[in-house]
């Protein structure tokens, strides 16, 4: 049985920040990570970053992860262990994990979830033949490993992630037939979409795909446009033949270890799916859990840095380590987030959040 | 396919090692995924559906989804997408729900 004051499930923006935190206090920490490197969605983000100097904004994405490890490699109490995937929380507080392909319990005192978000898919004919992918996964291979997924893709979704990897698609050598967006209106930041526009991109909105085709792995994609009930609208199909499709239709949360610990849940579309409930402090309904990042509700990735500080704060100050300036400390978090969550997606989330939001007086049972 | 030239990233590739897929040698690099290296080989089709038998890809390629596990060294279910590759690693097409030898 592996002993420790601070479990941090996941090594993405949130849970090195939470971890960095966290480790100032003095407190051990272990961090447990799925992937064979940590940084979670950073290290396949080659774009600079948006938002302020404090959440490194001008930065890109991968060179943010090793600023961050970087500084929890300076602290000696602070362990990470990499093929390490949490798999089970148990009511008297235990947790269990595949560590290195070996079944390992952990008794930790406190736990800061930071598990992620798990790529939405849509269903249509075809919609399981190999070279449909997540956005994501395509990132993934791209940009982590260096390898391309085919030659011709069709991207479904212009939202920030559609946009990104539309752009990421072309600089890495393939050909991007059109970007198929089904609301009618760029979900995504008008600079991301400027740049495929200006390399010959078509971004088709009211738009989304009627069925993949392909004998053994896809060959063709039908797109077509949709009317303002996002019903397919006959005789507007437009084929393409394609080798790729990439799903970039939303991200739920990975929150299915929280459910199982026991924290009270709540459905709620605008945060991406099922989210604990939590209060100001990212603290569950459950004392010693917290949580931060695309767990707690899909952002993006400043707010999951600066969500993860906030948490990492609180779990040090239930472990009573907490830093002399922690008041100071965790306003500044909140006065950031408040600031990253202006704007008309950030209202929209902020909505979200306040109704899984934990009001101190009501409290939640 | 692997990216030779690429405008911002530099690929660091690890030690080039052998593995075989459903009996033919792949050339793969010890810092990549067994799914990695199968798609930089030109095999997408990787996965297979329990009761269709209809062939499955990577979909999401950080292990949330499934839809890319096969039997590695005789072992079922393996998530490939997160498995890095080992010299003399045997990966084989796994038609069932997988039975442990
Ligand atoms: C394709 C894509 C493109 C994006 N592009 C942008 C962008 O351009 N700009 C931006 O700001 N944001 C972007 N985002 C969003 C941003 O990356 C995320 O909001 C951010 O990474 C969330 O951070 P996180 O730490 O919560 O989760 P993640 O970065 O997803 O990290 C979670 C980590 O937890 C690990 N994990 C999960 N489950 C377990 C378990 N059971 N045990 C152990 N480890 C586990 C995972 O392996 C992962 O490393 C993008 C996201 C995606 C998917
Ligand atoms: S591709 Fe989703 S688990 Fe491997």
């Amino acid at each position: 049985m592996i002993k420790t004051d601070l479990l941090v499930i996941g090594a993405g923006p949130a849970g090195l920040c939470a971890a960095v935190a966290a480790g100032e206090s003095g407190k051990d920490v272990l961090i447990l990570e799925r992937s064979h490197t940590p940084g979670g969605q950073l290290v396949k983000q080659t774009h600079m970053f948006f938002g302020s100097e404090k959440q490194h904004a001008a930065t890109r994405g991968f060179d943010i992860a090793s600023i961050l490890l970087d500084k929890l490699n300076a602290m000696s109490n602070v362990r990470m262990v990499t093929n390490a995937t949490v798999l089970a929380a148990y009511d008297d507080g235990l947790w269990t994990a595949d560590i290195l392909g070996k079944y390992e319990k952990i008794m930790p005192q406190a736990v800061v979830c930071a598990t992620g978000a798990n790529e939405k898919s849509l269903a249509f004919p075809g919609c399981d033949l190999p070279g449909v992918y997540g956005a994501g996964a395509v990132q993934t291979l791209m940009n982590q490993y260096g390898v391309l997924p085919a030659e011709r893709a069709v991207m479904l979704g212009a939202g920030n992630i559609g946009l990104i990897v539309s752009y990421q698609l072309l600089q890495a050598g393939v050909k991007v037939l059109a970007v198929a967006e089904g609301s009618a209106r760029i979900g995504g930041y008008l600079v991301h979409a400027a740049k495929l526009r200006r390399m010959g991109v078509p971004i088709m909105t009211a738009h989304t795909v009627k069925a993949a085709y392909g004998k053994e792995s896809l060959e063709a994609v039908t797109l077509w446009a949709l009317d303002d009930k996002w019903q397919g609208i006959p005789g507007t199909e437009i084929t393409y033949r394609a080798d790729t499709l990439c799903v970039a239709v939303g991200l739920s949360p990975l929150s299915e270890l929280l459910w199982q610990a026991g924290c009270k849940m709540l459905y709620v579309p605008a945060l991406g799916g099922h989210v604990p409930y939590r209060d100001d402090n990212l603290r569950t309904s459950l004392p010693h859990i917290f949580v931060a990042g695309d767990a707690a509700g899909v952002e993006e990735a400043s707010s999951a840095m600066v969500e993860g500080t906030l948490a990492g704060l609180s779990a040090a100050e239930y472990l009573n380590a907490a830093p002399a300036d922690i008041k100071e400390r965790k306003n500044d978090c909140l006065s950031q987030l408040a600031q990253l969550r202006s704007g008309h997606v950030g209202e929209r989330i902020s909505a979200g959040l306040e109704l899984a939001r934990i009001k101190e007086a009501a409290g939640i049972c | 396919m692997r990216i030779n030239t690429h405008p911002i990233l530099e690929f660091k590739r690890g030690a080039a090692v052998t593995i075989t897929f459903d009996g033919k040698p792949i050339e793969a690099r010890d810092n990549e995924t067994i799914a990695v290296a199968l798609h930089a080989a030109g095999i997408r089709n990787i996965g297979r559906s329990m009761n269709l038998h209809r062939d499955r890809g990577l979909f999401c390629a950080i292990g949330n989804c499934s839809s890319c596990m096969m039997i590695v060294d005789g072992v079922p279910n393996v998530r490939t997408c997160l498995e890095l590759c080992r010299d003399g690693m045997t990966v084989e097409t796994q038609h069932d729900k997988g039975v442990l030898a």
